[in-house]
């Protein structure tokens, strides 16, 4: 940042000036899984992302036609690198497509939970007082709402009633899995940021800003919010996680994204394979399953890695 | 006192509500502070000589009762609303703390913290202009290669430089009054020297009434033109810092006095016992079951301050006692 120069040394002034964005960026890059992580989530990501450029065939695309030669549940070959299913598809090519809802799915979700969780773990933890407490009581039965018996009760009951299906979607559609995890995933992110805005809140530059005349808005756009940043970027990584593998659940019970619009998600593939299992047809469950695997660990390294980033106790060690 | 005085507190009162009761933390304070001029605020740990100036800030829990007056200019303070305490605070009065280790925000570049204090209280001044005037604050509070600092993090500062930085913002809007909570404490010596050097300079130089509150006496003796000894809550004594130091006629100055290392006494004469406790302070004089001249009067009210030869002292035996030391 600054200029070497003679003078600088003399008196010993820093030569580089970090900041503490780039300091976590230096403990991120020196947690291995977590770089490694990240290099391979971004190709994965350039793939799915690519999809029509990537991709071999069509999402409900025969590899060839069924009249010119079976295409069923065919095991890897140079056609069909992941084999195909009993329709005849190209797994690799579903996997691809899958990927692409599920992280829809799961980054949407993501947003909608960690921003609706700051917001009330945000203003639960600065105001303090009766409303924190009203709040996090809010926030404790939702947790104690289980995703599933949800699921019910918003399908079953209320999926006649106008104003939630113009809200939500039908339900099979991403909007409506979108809605509903953010619904159910929001208390972790609360709960957090509620303890991080707390704890910050007791600190002497808050109390000097006050003193100096800052503002409530100024307080927690100015100093709780960029203190705030790390955690709320971990927090959004396992949110990611969390909504995919909750979409697989979803999915695998039938609950997913509707496989009869043409659509297909990593959920669905995996439900898919089901029917592979007793006549041996392990590559309909090995490549989806494997896929969810690494992508799911790839975001869990990320995650982790940013959290030992932005751990302010890990500050001292930084060179 | 001639000239309209910087800040003036009458009659301060400050009730904190707590499980165990309520602790009466300041019993009536009122002092004045002309422009220009250091008021050494000086007493024991839990004397109330911060709460007091923290309740004028408005600064103070949900839990703490604040009466009396407290006034800036023409503003009142005391129960003031939010929205006039964020204009005065910073604006009129600033406040700098102990430990400026934790003073500064460690995201923002530090330039970017002293041009904030600017932008929120000069309304339309322009980004540039802030961050041009700030690099001239940090220079103005002896900040070497101010241009260069401004963009490094609090991190990077050391002690002594962050509460450089701390004084830089805290008369970045030319305040009135700067109230400065034991600015030294958690600072080596020779740190401490610097940065009493610093405000002095600034008292001169801008006119600021400064209001030093700390427990050390050698910094009041160097740096203040008036002192007030503060005991359970209230003021026992007042005094220019010379009679203070030379003159005093209350018991608990003395004490404190004698508890001071000065070269060639051989021991340190402390203070038998402890501070009263607030939930139930004593009736009459808070100071009687420590003192060693407590005659039965003493147990009556509570003394006020009388003009005493040349000090201002809350003792009822300040007359007698001239005679016997």
């Amino acid at each position: 940042m600054t200029e070497l120069s003679p003078q600088n040394e003399s008196i010993g002034v820093l030569q580089q000036s970090l900041s503490p964005k780039r300091m976590a960026l230096k403990r991120f890059v020196n947690h291995r899984a977590a770089l490694l992580s990240a290099v391979v989530l971004t190709v994965l990501i350039i793939i799915v992302v690519a999809s029509p450029l990537t991709t071999r065939y069509g999402i409900n695309e025969s590899i060839f036609d069924a009249k010119v030669r079976p295409n069923q549940n065919l095991a890897p070959f140079n056609l069909a690198w992941f084999g195909t299913d009993g329709n005849g598809r190209d797994i690799y090519s579903r996997i691809i497509f899958g990927a692409q809802v599920s992280l829809m799915i799961g980054l949407f979700t993501a947003i909608g939970s960690v921003l609706l969780g700051t917001l009330v773990g945000g203003i639960a933890g600065y105001k303090g007082g009766l409303l924190d407490d009203i709040l996090m009581r809010v926030t404790d039965i939702y947790l104690a709402l289980p995703l599933l018996v949800v699921l019910v009760i918003v399908r079953g009951m209320l999926k006649n009633v106008d104003w939630v299906t113009a809200i939500m979607g039908e339900t099979s559609s991403v909007r409506f899995l979108v809605i509903l995890l953010t619904v159910v995933g929001w208390m972790g992110v609360a709960r957090l940021i509620r303890g991080q805005v707390k704890q910050l809140k007791e600190r002497e530059f808050i109390e000097a800003a006050r003193a100096l005349g800052a503002s409530s808005s100024r307080i927690m756009f100015r100093h709780l919010l960029p203190n705030s940043v790390g955690q709320i970027m971990v927090a959004l990584t396992f949110a990611v996680v969390g909504a995919i593998s909750a979409e697989a659940t979803l999915s695998f019970f039938g609950f997913g994204p509707d496989a009869g619009s043409g659509m297909t998600s990593l959920g669905l593939l995996i439900r898919d394979s089901k029917k592979a299992v007793a006549p041996g047809y392990w590559w309909l469950v090995v490549f989806p399953g494997v896929f969810f695997i690494i992508l799911s660990l790839c975001i869990n390294f990320i995650g982790d890695g940013l959290r030992d980033a932005v751990d302010p106790k890990m500050q001292q060690e930084i060179k | 006192m001639s000239t309209e005085a910087a800040l003036s507190i009458r009659d301060l009162k400050v009730t904190f509500k707590t499980l165990l009761g309520n602790v009466q933390a300041v019993r009536g304070v009122s002092l004045d502070v002309q422009p220009g001029e250091v008021l050494g605020v000086v007493g024991e740990s839990g004397s109330g000589k911060s709460v007091s100036f923290l309740a004028v800030m408005g600064l103070l829990g949900r839990n703490a009762v604040v009466e009396g007056s407290a006034k800036v200019g023409d503003t009142e303070l005391v129960g003031a609303n939010s929205r006039t305490m964020r204009k005065v605070r910073g604006n009129d009065v600033a406040m700098i703390f102990q430990d400026p280790l934790s003073a500064l925000n460690p995201v923002h570049r530090v330039g970017a913290q002293v041009a904030e204090m600017l932008l929120a209280h000069q309304h339309g001044m322009s980004k540039d202009a802030a961050a041009k005037r700030a690099v001239e604050l940090l220079d103005l509070v002896g900040i070497p290669q101010p241009e260069q600092r401004a963009r490094q993090y609090a991190h990077e500062f050391s002690g002594g430089m962050r509460q450089r930085v701390m004084i830089a913002m805290a008369i970045a809007n030319n305040p009135k009054v700067l109230i400065a909570d034991e600015p030294t404490t958690a600072l080596d010596v020779t740190v401490q020297a610097q940065i009493l050097e610093v405000i002095d300079r600034i008292r001169k130089e801008m006119g600021t009434a400064v209001v030093l509150i700390t427990h050390d006496l050698g910094v009041v003796a160097r740096m203040a033109d008036r002192v007030q000894v503060m005991y359970a809550g209230r003021v026992v004594e007042r005094a220019d810092v010379h009679s203070l130091f030379h003159h005093t006629d209350h018991p608990y100055t003395r004490g404190l006095l004698g508890s001071q290392p000065t070269l060639g006494r051989e021991r340190l004469s402390p203070i038998p016992g402890a501070p009263p406790n607030m939930l139930q302070p004593p009736t009459g004089c808070a100071f009687r079951a420590r003192c060693s001249f407590a005659a039965p009067q003493c147990a009556g009210s509570i003394p006020e301050l009388v003009h005493v030869r040349l000090t201002d002292t809350a003792c009822v035996r300040a007359q007698e006692l001239e005679a016997l030391v």
